[in-house]
């Protein structure tokens, strides 16, 4: 079998998870991998749940399904857990990485039964402190990073300021918040 | 050697656009499509094109205007999905049988009802006999290539008709993945100018456009335009052979993926096709002889070329992402089973209607599949043919 590695997002409209799908493919692709980002469309309206989903590989990728059985999982907001089945078909060798102010322990207890890594990550509280408000796709962003190392740490930091540069051309005050967002992110996510 | 990309393949097509830059963009925004234009309209505003954007108040006359610019001499293009595609209806008839190689980039998307947004093919497929050539796309490579080719072949004086470029909606058309773009000028070198023989505003030589005509001339008309149709198929194949000295890239009327020794097949269209790949390949494998046809062009219908593909193998399944209704299976089921009735041994063949309203296939969906053409070649017995597959009934 060839190796991909699959992430499945879930977040309410209007919380940027499929914005960070979308990035994470940038950041793969721009370290020379094979990558797709896409989401679950529907009738999706600001607050509904939707998913969104990453394959990477060192390999073209043909497959066009949506994701069953991935290797991470990123809960942007951790009201899902009770809405949506996030753990379900994730492979007990990957991780799911929540945004949650507690600890994995406590979490754990909610999560079906799943024996793989529990991790956590205090989104909103390192998005208001270096970003001003609460923007939790970025820092998810370092931390499935972080957690899979689907991307090289450093390349992935270097080639996000490369972008963030970019996009916030009018507004470098911005850039010094979002690296410091993501390496806070990758430093602080707690992994059980 | 290329661009180095990753794109989704709404906006590999309106690149594409921006690279060959063609004189008239009319289009009404609809979705999946609605990129395409909304994409392409930013580089009309940026100057990067010199494209006159008709921003218009219904499909029926983006195709109008696409009709009357392609009539007057200019190259017109357009983009659309489903019930889209079905307010144009009326005039892509006349877009073919007026000869007018309009393009047009078809985001595929189920026909209401139930009111669905999600990707299925009945849209282009009930478009699949008003004369136009139908290219069909598995990724967001296929897609931006496909569209690099469709001018040559729609403006070739042999063929002069209408192109319609399918991509499956938001599976490959709203998905970023990797792509290898061509550099702009080696875009316009191959593409060229549109230089047609004669057109509404050559004042040497008037023409009239869209003429009544009595039965004591209709049907040489129609024989005119299937005469195109039937020459566009070696026009298809000489530009698919320049775009692959250019890009390295091969394309014909179908792709044959590990069809050499296969006993069992699926001949399939669209993002499926990459689907059903990981499939066989994982079915290889195991060592059992699957493989699989991928469909690029359906018009012009490649009946022999696909007969001698499939006479050798032992059982085929047909798989339509789109209904016809005619309660003995889908349309392509239909055209593949009759371009196997001139040969001597022939596979046994069974249709699967899958993929409607968005239903996501899988690669198990697929294995499901082999497995039961795999009975069908134990059994020696087709069995049911117009079957569903992943259905709850």
């Amino acid at each position: 079998m060839r190796e991909i590695v699959e992430i499945r997002w879930h977040g309410r409209g209007g919380q940027g998870a499929k914005t960070a799908a979308l990035l994470l493919a940038d950041a793969a692709f721009n370290t020379g991998k094979f990558v797709q980002g896409f989401p679950e469309y529907g009738p999706e309206r600001m607050g509904a749940p939707i998913t969104a989903y990453n394959r990477i590989s060192n390999e073209k990728i043909t497959v066009h399904s949506n994701i069953y059985y991935p290797d991470y999982v990123v809960v942007v907001d951790e009201s899902l857990i009770d809405a949506v089945d996030v753990t379900g078909g994730l492979k007990e060798g990957g991780a799911i990485i929540i945004n949650s102010t507690r600890k994995p322990a406590e979490i754990r207890k909610e999560l079906k039964g799943y024996s793989g890594r529990v991790c956590t990550l205090d989104a909103r509280k390192i998005s208001e402190e270096e970003l001003g408000s609460n923007f939790p796709n970025t820092p998810m962003l370092g931390a499935v990073v972080k957690v899979s190392g689907v991307v090289d740490a450093d390349e992935f930091l270097k080639d996000m300021e490369g972008s963030f540069k970019n996009k916030f051309a009018t507004k470098p005050q911005v850039i010094e918040g979002n690296m410091k967002a993501l390496e806070r992110s990758m430093e602080e996510v707690v992994i059980e | 050697m290329g661009i180095r990309e990753r794109l989704s393949g709404n906006e590999a097509i309106a690149i594409a656009f921006k690279q060959i830059n063609p004189d008239v963009m009319g289009a009404f925004p609809i979705t999946p499509s609605t990129e395409i234009p909304q994409y392409f309209s930013q580089y009309v505003a940026n100057g990067e094109v010199d494209t006159e954007f008709i921003a218009v108040e219904s499909e029926h006359s983006a195709m109008s205007t696409c009709i009357g610019a392609s009539a007057a001499g200019a190259r017109a293009v357009t983009a659309t999905s489903s019930a889209g595609l079905a307010l144009m209806w009326e005039l892509l008839s006349v877009a073919a049988s007026a000869r007018l190689p309009i393009t047009l980039a078809c985001v595929n998307r189920a026909l209401t009802g139930p009111i669905n947004i999600n990707c299925d093919h009945s849209d282009s497929m009930g478009a699949r006999d008003t004369g136009w050539i139908q290219l069909y796309s598995e990724n967001n490579q296929e897609a931006y290539d496909n569209m690099l080719q469709a001018m040559r072949i729609g403006e070739n004086s042999k063929v002069m008709l209408p192109v319609m470029v399918c991509q499956d909606g938001f599976i490959t058309s709203h998905a970023i993945e990797n792509i290898e773009l061509l550099e702009t000028e080696k875009v316009k070198d191959f593409v060229g100018e549109y230089r047609p023989e004669n057109y509404l505003l050559k004042k040497e030589n008037p023409v009239s456009v869209g003429a009544y005509a009595t039965a004591a001339y209709y049907i040489e008309a129609k024989r005119a335009q299937a005469q195109a149709m039937i020459n566009a198929k070696e026009v298809i194949l000489e530009v698919a052979a320049e775009f692959e000295k250019v890009t390295g890239r091969k394309y014909g009327f179908f792709e044959e993926y590990m069809m050499e020794d296969a006993e069992e097949a699926i001949v399939v269209i669209g993002s499926t096709a990459g689907t059903a790949k990981e499939a066989v390949r994982i079915m290889r494998e195991e060592g059992k002889k699957v493989g699989l046809i991928k469909i690029r062009v359906l018009r012009p219908f490649p009946m022999k070329e696909l007969a001698a593909a499939l006479s050798h193998v032992k059982s085929v399944a047909v798989m339509d992402k789109a209904e016809s209704f005619s309660a003995c299976g889908g349309p392509l089921f239909a055209e593949v089973r009759s371009a196997l009735y001139d040969c001597k041994t022939r596979p046994l063949m069974i249709n699967y209607i899958y993929g409607l309203g968005g239903r996501d296939v899988t690669v198990e969906n697929i294995q499901y599949a082999f497995e039961s053409l795999k009975e069908i070649k134990t059994s020696g017995e087709a069995g049911e043919t117009y079957r569903y597959l992943g259905v709850r009934e």
